[in-house]
């Protein structure tokens, strides 16, 4: 547990440098979803060594809200994905670290690009019908945003995925309340998001302390036992946009900004070394 | 003079659907998506004898191609099928991000494409289709002419590793190219041998092209047919080695003239060898209710229109 709280931090700060090196990307969400990125490769997903993109026999992920690349690349990177080091090129020009995650540049631990919103849990729902096609009983993770739900072709998926009982897949929504242009509420407000999964006939969970890793743990475990049973499983992860670094929380101010020397500093201030920096 | 015999009237789409059917037998890994339009795209068979590797995915296009581009991962080869008009248009990010900028092994299988899908109107006949998707980095695209040709390049896409666009189309037209014909991708036909006008067609056009070869061996001038099934990537050499005979060409699509098949040619021919060429094609206009017959006489995709185009590039040169 020590080394995942470590971890936790160390991600924080990747995340941090990665953007203020090349002055761009998305760090308030990134910073929501360390924990849940921690837990899902470092505890919870049953991962093969190494990387290739038909993932059979083993669980598989995939990111849809992809301007959240920082976290993603780091706990990719510091799962053994891929050099840490390489973190260093995140957004640079011939990097595989692209601004939002693509297959294109081969980069182990990316499945399929992501970037325009709305479509990874479709992607998703295929690789699910895929493994069922395969009897591979592993599982499919995907993380999506709160706002990016706003996007209609999830709800085609929604539908889709109850009506054909894909029931080996564990959907995140980072539900974090905040998007580009203000809080979900004030852009386009979702009404009440479990009532809605469940009217699309998925299973719903809470996890309400989604900055938490205990609660993010057994929050994810309890949603594993309730895969095969003939329904799709949406977990509403309620986060905090920017959590750990006090003056990114609480505000979509940081959504896609970048930190200046002096906002670095004091951010990583707040989330001093322990893994050791790329 | 090479002599063609349709061999009966019978639909693209139809050629597709028999394609499919010989795939559900040999290639497992074969999987089909379908939007709504089953029996339209003619998958019944496939979905009756394979019904776990058949997704009925309803009126939602944009979800098919992303469930499409997920079943890729794990080794299945995707077939979706819908209307030319919702596969692209429609769903163009979702081909753009999750399967061709993701490298993946969807066939997109598009039928009723063009003016001949007739009387539902331009809110179904797309025209524009084929730019869209040739515009895509690594996407090939195809055009097939009759129901063996379709029905060969439906298994030929199946063995290609890469997103593929398949167009086709819903009336009946005459079925001329051989029933075992080995479908090669990027690879024209040369239908007849000439020496005046070199004709490249594709689609339903090849036909009509076939027949504005003839007219024109009346008039003592002999054309150069040859049928282009892939716009991408377009056999240039072909191209090239028929221009170097004739000196002038007519290229033949349903399709406007903007981003088709035409366009595609006179690229090669600009950096090439320019050569003077008129385009059977629709002039940036979108199609409207009618007979598939009605239509293609109006917009001027048909032999009459070919063989005016040959004489008045036959003049340019």
């Amino acid at each position: 547990m020590n080394y995942l709280n470590d971890l936790v931090v160390q991600v924080r700060r990747d995340i941090l440098r990665q953007v203020h090196k090349v002055n761009s990307g998305h760090p308030g969400g990134s910073l929501g979803c360390t924990e849940f990125f921690v837990a899902l490769f470092q505890v919870l997903m049953e991962r093969k060594d190494g990387f290739d993109m038909d993932g059979k026999g083993e669980d598989i992920f995939f990111l849809s809200n992809g301007h959240i690349s920082p976290v993603f690349y780091s706990v990719l990177a510091r799962s053994g994905y891929f050099p840490v080091e390489e973190l260093n090129t995140f957004r640079h020009i011939n990097s595989r670290l692209q601004g939002h995650p693509t297959t294109h540049e081969g980069l182990p631990g990316v499945r399929v690009a992501s970037g325009s919103l709305g479509q990874g849990v479709s992607v998703a729902l295929g690789a699910a019908l895929s493994k069922k096609l395969n009897k591979d009983s592993h599982l499919v993770y995907a993380l999506c945003g709160d706002g990016e739900l706003q996007e209609g072709q999830n709800w085609e998926a929604f539908m889709f995925g109850a009506a054909h009982k894909v029931d080996n897949l564990i959907l995140t929504v980072d539900y974090n309340g905040q998007q580009i242009d203000g809080s979900t509420d004030a852009v386009l407000p979702m009404g009440n998001l479990r009532a809605k999964f469940e009217a699309f006939g998925w299973e719903v969970l809470d996890i309400e302390k989604g900055n938490d890793l205990l609660a993010i743990i057994e929050g994810m475990r309890e949603a594993k036992t309730r895969t095969g049973k003939g329904k799709p499983i949406c977990v509403l992860l309620h986060t905090v946009m920017g959590h750990g670094v006090d003056f990114m929380m609480h505000t979509h101010d940081w959504h896609g900004k970048a930190p200046n020397d002096q906002q670095l500093e004091i951010a990583l201030s707040q989330n001093p070394v322990t893994l050791g920096d790329y | 003079m090479k002599k063609y015999n349709d061999t009966g009237k019978k639909d693209t789409r139809s050629g597709f659907g028999a394609g499919l059917t010989i795939l559900g037998e040999t290639h497992p890994n074969v999987v089909a998506l379908c939007a709504d339009l089953t029996g339209s795209l003619k998958m019944d068979e496939f979905k009756e004898h394979h019904p776990q590797r058949f997704f009925q995915v309803g009126i939602a296009e944009a979800n098919m191609m992303g469930i499409a581009a997920g079943l890729t991962i794990g080794g299945k080869i995707p077939f979706t099928g819908t209307f030319a008009n919702f596969s692209t248009g429609r769903v163009y990010d979702q081909i753009r991000q999750s399967i061709a900028y993701s490298h993946k092994n969807v066939k997109i299988c598009a039928s009723h494409a063009g003016l001949t899908l007739g009387e539902d109107g331009a809110t179904h006949q797309i025209l524009e289709d084929i730019g869209l998707m040739k515009m895509l980095p690594g996407m090939t695209v195809i055009n097939t002419c009759d129901y063996n040709q379709t029905k060969a390049a439906t298994l030929a896409i199946a063995d290609h590793k890469g997103p593929v666009y398949l167009r086709f189309g819903r009336p009946k037209v005459p079925n001329f190219t051989p029933e075992d014909q080995k479908f090669e991708i990027g690879k024209a036909l040369h239908l007849q041998e000439g020496s005046d006008v070199t004709i490249v067609a594709t689609g339903h056009l090849v036909w009509e092209a076939l027949t504005a070869a003839e007219t024109l061996y009346q008039k003592g001038i002999t054309a150069d047919v040859i049928n282009i099934h892939t716009i991408k990537p377009l056999d240039k050499e072909a191209l090239l080695k028929s221009i170097a005979k004739t000196g002038c060409i007519v290229t033949a699509e349903e399709h406007n003239y903007l981003g088709g098949l035409g366009e595609s040619v006179a690229r090669v021919l600009a950096e090439n060898n320019p050569t003077p060429q008129e385009f059977v094609a629709t002039q940036d206009t979108f199609g409207e209710s009618g007979t598939p017959e009605q239509l293609m006489d109006k917009y001027h995709l048909n032999a009459d229109a070919i063989v005016k185009a040959a004489s008045k590039v036959m003049a340019r040169k």
